[in-house]
């Protein structure tokens, strides 16, 4: 893709073809040939985690579908007979409802990366924002996966959100009539979301073949935050040397998925999505899934249901704005001493907005909810542009293989510029 | 640089203060359910099956008259990994069962059950159960699942872990919600139910069910039989689950083993 592949291939049958589908050189050169900073440490393993979650959910998706009943009526049983009656189907279904939750435990840790090392920096803008594009995606297909089993929180969840779009003036009744394909979320609502849950994850893999070739067009980040110069010096081959280390971090992400599957598969969902969906029954707290939760307490701390949504939709819209929100010259947080200590209270702040989005919206939670969301925005939209002006960056390594060899100690840096 | 740690320093106090705040709110509500000890807990838990087949015997001289089980079928009995009945005891039971059909005429018939077909409903819907019991009684399918109590902070965050894990939350509030009758003068008051007024009054009593193998007929063992019975009925392939998990995590830690210095060689040139 970046034009760096040098492949021949080996028999004639491979040059016959490479001639008219150069299909395998691509694949060499983006993942074989293509160079990768020899600086990079495990958070930057998450993407190939993040790639075998996708494949993974939709086999085990797929495999879902074929057992699975999209009816009012026969849903919550059918879920059940895929519990029990379908050959190896209490793994596929615990799989794929623990491997959502890890697909969110991947994505966090890979943004959260993004945010340290100023991975969206010039000139990885539009791979950031396809990035945030990916995180919406995925956010919205997650939504829809957890209304299928037709349990209580299945549809008030449902109802909760989908009822958040009649917030929008004049035409927000209309617009909440036109997604439940009714005047409640019922059978037409559920047929939908099945259908979407469905076609969105091949959404995700045409945006995430995007987001793979804008990387491979401007190059990975990496922890000293300064570009590749010299491809020999700075860089190694992605194969063996990434493939290696993403293959041994995949494993170990394995285990821990493994562990949620076998030994505690419903310690991420809630019991009352044991209990059918029943509309005249309301849950006594109505949670969503806990990677929902920081923005669900955002929502919830604005007084105003119209506020609430806008500040919801725009903790997530502000993401695609932070490559000229932030105006440091220097990229990895390593070297910025400062933005450091804000990043750390940024990553605590999330995790309480996280608890307090599961506990109930009155007294002390509402105030607390209230300050990490101020801080939320802060971040982004005070500290974020001023830090940049007044901040005095540690020098940086001129390039990665003095940043390497620093770390061994075995050379005296060199000060940036 | 000073400034930013007292920053940071500050945030850590009021995060702290927060979530002392918040969990003093939550104090005050209803009590929470023992943790008990179950033969079915832990990694290499396995049912007894002596209690599966007991509590089997409690939900259907006790619970069976109100509450149904539509999802497990007769023949789930004889699975590997549940109370393992015999295969003529399952058709004998299932048999003691009127279940509704069709003849080959399409006439409404009612025959004697088999071992494929699930609990028969006692009711037609909820609506019609609702009208005999004030409310309908919950299907026991999956009630052990269905109910639960979180432990509060920072408690729920350990029953996730190994060597903590704890995921028996919904057995144990089944079995403290039984015992939970701690009012003689008023059979629908109960310690652990949520408001503490249930429309189920107090269903179990010392030798009620009579007991073939001598275990101690009390209220205290019955509720843990049927508990543990109904925790089976919700997690039919729990063994399965479990025995599979541990040779995945055995083949997962050697290949991660593997891994490492596969990892380790292949990167011993480059720095």
């Amino acid at each position: 893709m970046s034009g760096h592949s040098t492949y021949v291939p080996q028999s004639a049958i491979g040059r016959w073809f490479e001639s008219r589908l150069p299909i395998l050189g691509l694949m060499h050169g983006s993942f074989v040939s293509y160079p990768t900073p020899r600086n990079l440490n495990y958070m930057w393993t998450f993407g190939a985690m993040l790639s075998f979650m996708l494949v993974a959910q939709i086999i085990t998706g797929i495999v879902l579908a074929m057992h699975y009943t999209p009816h009012v009526d026969f849903a919550f049983a059918s879920v059940e007979h895929i519990m029990r009656d379908v050959n190896w189907g209490w793994f596929m279904r615990y799989a794929h409802a623990n491997g959502a939750s890890m697909f969110f435990i991947a994505v966090y840790m890979h943004m959260f990366r993004g945010l340290y090392y100023g991975s969206y920096k010039a000139p990885r803008e539009v791979l950031w924002i396809l990035g945030v594009i990916i995180f919406l995606l995925m956010m919205a297909t997650a939504f829809m996966g957890y209304v299928l089993p037709w349990g209580q929180m299945s549809f008030w969840g449902a109802t909760v959100i989908t009822n958040l779009f009649s917030a929008i003036p004049l035409v927000g009744e209309a617009i909440t009539t036109w997604l439940w394909g009714g005047y409640s979320v019922d059978n037409p609502t559920l047929n939908r979301f099945f259908s979407l849950h469905y076609l969105l994850p091949f959404m995700l893999v045409g945006i995430v073949i995007l987001h793979v070739w804008a990387l491979h067009v401007v190059g990975q980040n990496n922890p000293a935050g300064v570009e590749v110069k010299n491809v020999q010096r700075d860089t190694l081959a992605f194969t063996p040397y990434a493939t290696a280390k993403d293959s041994f971090a995949l494993v170990l992400f394995l285990i821990v998925f493994a562990w949620f599957i076998f030994y505690v598969p419903n310690y991420l969902g809630h019991a009352d999505n044991y209990i059918e969906a029943n509309p005249l029954v309301t849950p006594a707290h109505i949670v969503p899934e806990w990677y929902f939760l920081p923005f669900y307490a955002i929502l919830r701390a604005i007084p105003s249901k119209l506020g609430g949504v806008v500040a919801m939709f725009g903790s997530i819209a502000v993401l695609a704005f932070l490559p000229w929100l932030d105006t440091s010259k220097v990229k990895s947080a390593s070297f910025r001493p400062v933005y450091k200590v804000f990043f750390w209270v940024f990553v605590l702040v999330s995790i309480g907005l996280g608890y307090l989005g599961a506990m109930p919206a009155e007294g002390g939670y509402v105030i607390a909810a209230r300050i990490l969301t101020a801080y939320y925005f802060g971040f982004f939209l005070l500290i974020m542009p001023l830090l940049g002006m007044f901040e005095t960056p540690k020098a940086v390594p001129a390039t990665i293989a003095d940043a390497v060899l620093a770390k061994r100690g075995n050379v005296v840096m060199n000060p940036a510029e | 640089m000073k400034t930013f740690k007292s920053i940071f320093t500050a945030a850590l106090i009021l995060g702290a203060a927060v979530v002392a705040t918040t969990s003093a709110n939550a104090a005050g509500e209803v009590e929470k359910p023992t943790r008990q000890s179950w033969s079915f807990g832990g990694p290499f838990g396995k049912f007894d099956r002596g209690q599966l087949q007991r509590g089997f015997q409690v939900y259907r001289e006790v619970c069976a008259a109100c509450h149904t089980l539509n999802k497990v079928a007769f023949r789930n009995l004889a699975d590997k990994g549940g109370p393992e009945f015999s295969d003529s005891q399952i058709k004998a039971l299932a048999a003691e069962y009127k279940i509704k059909d069709f003849d080959d005429k399409g006439e409404p018939i009612e025959r004697d059950g088999r071992a494929a077909d699930r609990f028969p409903k006692l009711f037609v819907n909820s609506d019609a159960a609702a009208a005999v019991h004030g409310v309908a009684p919950p299907d026991f399918s999956v009630i052990a699942k269905a109910r639960g109590y979180s432990r509060g902070f920072p408690l729920f965050i350990l029953d996730a872990f190994p060597g903590m894990a704890y995921q028996e939350h919904g057995v144990d509030y089944v079995a403290a919600l039984l015992t939970g009758y701690t009012k003689p003068d008023d059979l629908n008051w109960n310690k652990y139910f949520p408001g503490h007024a249930i429309k189920m009054a107090k269903p179990l009593s010392a030798d009620q069910v009579a007991y073939a193998d001598g275990t101690p007929t009390t209220e205290a063992q019955y509720a843990k039989d049927v508990s543990a019975f109904l925790y089976w009925a919700a997690e039919p392939k729990m063994e399965e689950r479990k025995r599979t998990g541990l040779n995945v995590m055995l083949f997962l830690l050697v290949f991660a083993g593997l891994m490492y210095f596969t990892k380790k060689k292949i990167w011993a040139d480059a720095h």
